[in-house]
């Protein structure tokens, strides 16, 4: 690693805890780098966890960190953000903790508006838990919860909070780390809800389950599957069948901010206006 | 500012006492009998340049409490039964990483929907021991207008001084009472901070304590950068399950409060010089309370009472001493009996225990607790 990124990292915290093949450390590492690049001071920023495999990742990042109760990281991020609008506020979560039982959170952060960047670890199962089925666990596949095959359809949860109304909605995958540094690295800088989903392999849990051979074969299985936006939009309609869009879906910087929206509020208030 | 006189309900009298208390951030989901509490906030909030967020939902409000707490600002949020369930999980987890703010229950009658609009007491057990775990929790309620807004102040106060968070039980009928109260000026009143790290980041540990078993806080953001976590943790803040670490921290974080027991716990009594018999009681039946016991006396009966206005910690040792030259505590309560049970733990059957139960959504009134007063001597 490069020597000038060791310093975002609490090096007596590692080697992490990850089993081998676990694609959470790309992605992780990709996030210190986009901090790097986008220059967040480090005293400024606060990265915010919930509970599971991908929630373990702040421990490791030497910031103001915080590892709350499953699903709710979102709720205590916009207590920080509200507190202290001048802190960069990072919201690291799991497909299990973010999209099934914060879901709440995730649609209302959205709606809202307010400044967070919340990055979410897809591996498509429960990691921490042994395997059972999340929100985002594909029509078919095995989980210890749906041995026979899982019938609970998937969200596309990009298509989500976007009808919930956040404003930055990126997708990216651990293969494709260039370009998944680049996309976190333009939601950090994001005035607004920034929305990462990330492709991430959990050989352990949902690999072994699932017919991958190893965690290369999944890694090749997201360079096969998925395509960029600018390519995805000219594809026919044929063509595009069973194709994962990344890089940057959806990018609106008109809506304002929550925070800048409530300092509105202070400023009636404290005139004594009731509007 | 000087001494005020104004009309006030309880639940404004909480969101009078968390203003002056230096409470700047109220993250909440609104339920009756509370919601005039986050009515309340949200107007008064900014005017101060505090924050108000009605959330999602209770178990968000109490996450953005903690969160805001930790980014420095003295948060509240405020609910009833059905919410204080929700918040469970998130106050267990503030106990755990120290994280002071105020938790409001203004009870109504469960279980479950229950009655909305009627008082009830039954979430006092649920205050102690609602979290999953060996929590410990500080709790206190008041039983009128005043009492509300002071002991609004107390439990900021309590909560920066012990790095915890604070419960403060109101029944319906506090909060919805109408008083003319007092208020006293800012320059009156007594406010505590919490304990922020002199030391240099890089000697900071967070939950490092100092000789009174409290460690300093720091606010996110100030270059302390440190990490919490609900998980059993060392002084670090990074998660350690190893015995005997793990009591270690257990122990202190009930010590950290017991050990003030003194401070902590607020008592009134009064007749209890000669008293036979006590009537022992809290919050918004407490009037009902103290006006039999003034009737009980004109008749020349031997009786005085006692006003729990903390609830948690249990005063068990002052109890057991009372117990010990009285006949019988008479305990009215809109419950079966939560606190009753607590009473008779404390008093190791040195008196006679007799409870006063009324749990059809109506208030305890003074003759039923008169006649059985007069039942007893
Ligand atoms: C309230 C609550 N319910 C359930 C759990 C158990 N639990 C811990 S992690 C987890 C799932 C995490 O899955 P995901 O968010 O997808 O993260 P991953 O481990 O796959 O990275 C569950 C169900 C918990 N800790 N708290
Ligand atoms: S269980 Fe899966 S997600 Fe968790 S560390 Fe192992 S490989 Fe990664």
């Amino acid at each position: 690693m490069n020597a000038n990124l060791l310093k975002y990292f609490r090096q007596d915290k590692l080697p992490h805890i990850w089993c081998p093949g676990c694609g959470h450390g790309i992605i992780m590492g990709a996030l210190v780098r986009a901090i790097d690049k986008v220059g967040l001071e480090q005293d400024k920023t606060v990265i915010v966890s919930g509970i599971g495999c991908s929630s373990r990742a702040p421990g490791y990042m030497n910031f103001d960190t915080l590892h709350t109760t499953h699903g709710r990281a979102i709720a205590f991020a916009t207590g920080i953000k509200m507190a202290k609008p001048e802190l960069n506020v990072i919201v690291v979560t799991g497909d299990g903790d973010g999209a099934a039982i914060g879901g709440n959170h995730l649609i209302h952060a959205c709606r809202r508006n307010i400044g967070l960047t919340v990055i979410m670890f897809n591996n498509n199962i429960y990691g921490m838990t042994s395997g059972q089925y999340s929100p985002l666990t594909p029509v078919g596949k095995k989980a210890t919860t749906a041995p026979y095959g899982n019938i609970d359809p998937e969200f596309d949860i990009c298509n989500v909070v976007k009808g919930a109304g956040a404003t930055f909605i990126a997708r990216g995958t651990a293969y494709h780390v260039k370009q998944l540094i680049d996309i976190i690295a333009r939601g950090l800088t994001h005035d607004g809800f920034a929305f990462i989903e990330t492709l991430t392999q959990c050989p352990i849990n949902y690999g072994r389950r699932n017919k991958f051979a190893d965690p290369v074969e999944m890694l090749m299985w997201q360079k096969e599957v998925t395509v960029s936006k600018e390519v995805y939009d000219k594809l026919s309609e044929e063509e595009k069948a069973g194709k994962i869009v990344t890089g940057i879906l959806y990018h609106d910087d008109t809506k304002i901010e929550y925070t800048k929206a409530y300092e509105k509020v202070i400023e009636l208030a404290r005139k004594g206006g009731q509007k | 500012m000087a001494e005020k006189q104004i009309l006030l309900q309880g639940n404004e009298a909480v969101v009078e006492g968390a203003i002056a208390a230096g409470c700047r951030f109220y993250a909440g989901y609104p339920i009756t009998p509370s919601s005039e509490i986050a009515e309340g906030m949200a107007r008064r909030l900014p005017q101060v340049g505090g924050k108000f967020i009605q959330m999602e939902d209770e178990i968000g409000g109490m996450a953005a409490t903690i969160g805001a707490s930790l980014a420095g600002l003295k948060s509240m949020t405020a609910t009833s039964g059905p919410g204080f369930s929700l918040k469970q999980e998130n106050i267990g987890f503030a106990v755990m990483t120290e994280i002071p703010c105020v938790i409001v229950n203004v009870q109504r009658m469960g279980p479950s929907t229950g009655l909305p609009t009627s008082p009830g007491q039954g979430d006092m057990i649920q205050a102690r021991f609602g979290t999953h775990g060996d929590s410990s929790i500080i709790a206190l309620t008041p039983s009128n207008v005043k009492e509300a807004f002071d002991l609004t102040i107390k439990a900021f106060n309590f909560a920066e001084r012990f790095r915890s968070p604070v419960i403060l039980l109101l029944d319906e009928i506090v909060g919805h009472m109408r008083e003319n109260v007092k208020l006293p000026g800012a320059d009156e009143i007594e406010i505590i901070n919490r304990k922020r790290p002199t030391c240099k980041p890089e000697e900071y540990f967070p939950y490092q304590p100092d000789e009174d078993l409290i460690p300093p806080i720091a606010d996110y953001g100030t270059g302390y950068r440190f990490h919490i976590t609900g998980l059993y943790h060392d002084k670090t803040g990074f998660p350690k399950g190893q015995s005997p670490m793990i009591s270690d921290l257990l122990l202190r974080l009930h010590d950290k409060i017991l050990k003030y027991q003194d401070e902590v716990t607020l008592i009134e009594s009064k007749y209890l010089d000669d008293a036979e018999i006590v009537v022992l009681s809290y919050g918004g039946i407490m009037g009902s309370a103290i006006s039999a016991v003034e009737s009980a006396r004109k008749e020349g009966k031997k009786v005085g009472w006692i006003k729990l206005i903390t609830i948690w910690p249990f005063p068990d040792q002052y109890l057991l001493e009372v117990a010990k030259k009285v006949k019988a505590f008479i305990i009215p309560e809109l419950n079966l009996g939560q606190i009753q049970r607590e009473v008779q733990r404390a008093t190791l059957g040195k008196a006679e225990i007799i409870g006063l139960h009324r749990v059809d959504g109506d208030i305890i009134r003074p003759e039923e607790i008169l006649d059985k007063i007069r039942e007893v001597l």
